[in-house]
């Protein structure tokens, strides 16, 4: 039975593991956690955790920012949605993801102006082109894309806009992070920290991890020998018993991150004083609001949203599988009641999404594979 | 939306000096480029673009690797360039 994949530069794949083989202490057992949800559709894709030592096992954390909204800010932007004088504007991958009473595709279907973007500056195009209309961006994503919604509310407030409003539901990785090391469940050995995240906050925030944890972090690239390569340089500074943060992916990450990002953010931005995770519930300071300066733009502000929390379905464990104690194949639901047709968690609507990654890719874990390979 | 893509940078949009036009395999849309401010690109350059915003410059060979990558993973990049043919950024 063969679950590889081969691509490109195999070869240095097989030398990358070798190499990592080397550095296991017998007897020990090693856990990193990828954190960027672009990582674990690679780590799936192409198969990787068959190039790691039986010893090396990969987790999956709360990388995937679809995958982290909770049920009730869905019911709460459908709720924006059915106000007649809204045009309601999402990302595609939000389409998809369920709130109690279904999904902004479910709405849509039901005749709600719900339109999905590619963009927000497609959403300001839609603003200027509907003045008798309220339009909302759904903006969800980490610090990837909240220089874009940024960068838009700025854009609109210098153009005048009065119809443009965003419903604010970005994140902030950091925080996670930090939550996942202090939650008693999981032992980690080190982080692969997320490349497109740092491509705008660079890799001085994950200095508390290498400092107050004494856990090693490598920022790693999205290609397989990227990540395999991260591994080795965290299997490294473990062996030679230090921790700190390294950056595999100088080819795109800089150190200091992206200034005018970062200042963009900072201008109409602010951090909420706490922000309930889907599956890890309330972490603090951990997501953003619009700045009182732009209350202008906050659909939260404008529209009066219920803000009711509601509790995950029972059957759903995305919870456990965000956190890295349950691999996704393990959720009961997995592949039977859940699949990325009729999704009950998260996890399984973006193709970042631990439990769709899985389900795509029909991996399996190792002691499934011999379970398998042995019946 | 997760996914960084690449562009080539081919044209400039008059009077916008944020927006810029780029080629993402095959597909040409305009983009913001206000955050790269710092080091605007060039004509030919390439960028990795997330929900039409140029977030950073990339090299060449950058760029091919990042492609390979993208069209390895099929369906999710499909879906991301059939989003950005939707878009109209002006
Ligand atoms: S299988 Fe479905 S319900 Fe279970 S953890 Fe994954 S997404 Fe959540």
């Amino acid at each position: 039975m063969k679950f590889v994949d081969e691509f490109r530069n195999a070869d240095q794949a097989h030398a990358l593991s070798a190499k990592i083989a080397a550095l296991c202490e017998p007897g020990r057992h090693y856990k990193f956690m990828e954190v960027c949800g672009g990582h674990t559709h690679t780590i799936y894709k192409h198969g990787l955790e068959d190039y790691l030592p039986e010893s090396v096992e990969l987790v999956h954390g709360p990388g995937c920012p679809v995958c982290v909204i909770p049920m009730g800010r869905v019911d709460d932007a459908m709720h924006l949605a059915a106000n007649p004088d809204v045009i309601m504007t999402s990302f595609g991958d939000m389409m998809r993801v369920p709130g109690s009473q279904g999904s902004f595709f479910d709405a849509k279907a039901q005749g709600t102006d719900i339109r999905m973007v590619y963009s927000p500056l497609d959403s300001l195009k839609i603003a200027r082109q509907n003045p008798d209309k309220r339009v909302v961006f759904m903006a969800i994503g980490f610090e990837t894309t909240a220089p874009s919604t940024a960068m838009t509310v700025l854009r609109a407030a210098a153009e005048g806009l009065e119809n443009f409003s965003i419903f604010c539901n970005h994140v902030t990785i950091v925080p996670a992070i930090k939550a996942i090391l202090d939650s008693p469940d999981l032992r980690l050995d080190g982080f692969i920290g997320p490349g497109h995240v740092s491509t705008v906050i660079g890799c001085r925030p994950y200095e508390f991890i290498a400092r107050d944890y004494g856990k090693p972090v490598v920022v790693a690239g999205f290609e397989p020998l990227d990540i395999l390569q991260s591994i080795y340089m965290l299997m490294l500074q473990l062996s030679e018993g230090r921790s700190a943060v390294e950056n595999q992916y100088t080819r795109v990450v800089p150190w200091d991150g992206n200034v005018v990002a970062l200042k963009a953010i900072g201008e109409t931005m602010e951090l909420r004083p706490y922000f309930e995770w889907r599956g890890l519930g309330f972490i603090s300071h951990s997501a953003l609001r619009m700045r009182p300066g732009y209350a202008r733009f906050d659909a939260e502000l404008l529209f009066d949203v219920p803000g009711v929390r509601v509790a995950d379905p029972k059957a759903c464990q995305c919870g456990e599988v965000l956190k890295g104690v349950l691999k996704p194949w393990e959720c009961k639901v997995f592949g039977t009641a859940c699949t990325p047709e009729t999704p009950i968690g998260t996890c399984m609507v973006s193709p970042e999404g631990a439990c769709a990654a899985y389900y795509n890719f029909g991996r399996l874990n190792r002691q499934r594979v011999k379970e398998v390979s042995r019946s | 939306m997760c996914l960084g893509i690449p562009g080539e940078v081919i044209e400039f949009v008059p009077g916008q000096p944020d927006l810029a036009k780029v080629d993402v395999s095959g597909v040409r849309r305009v983009i913001n480029i206000g955050l790269l401010t710092d080091d605007p690109p060039k004509v030919g350059e390439w960028v990795l673009i997330h929900v039409g915003f140029a977030l950073s410059k990339i090299d060449e060979d950058e760029a091919a690797a990042a492609l390979e990558f993208l069209e390895g993973i099929g369906q999710a990049y499909e879906e991301e360039l059939a989003a950005l043919q939707e878009s109209m950024i002006e």
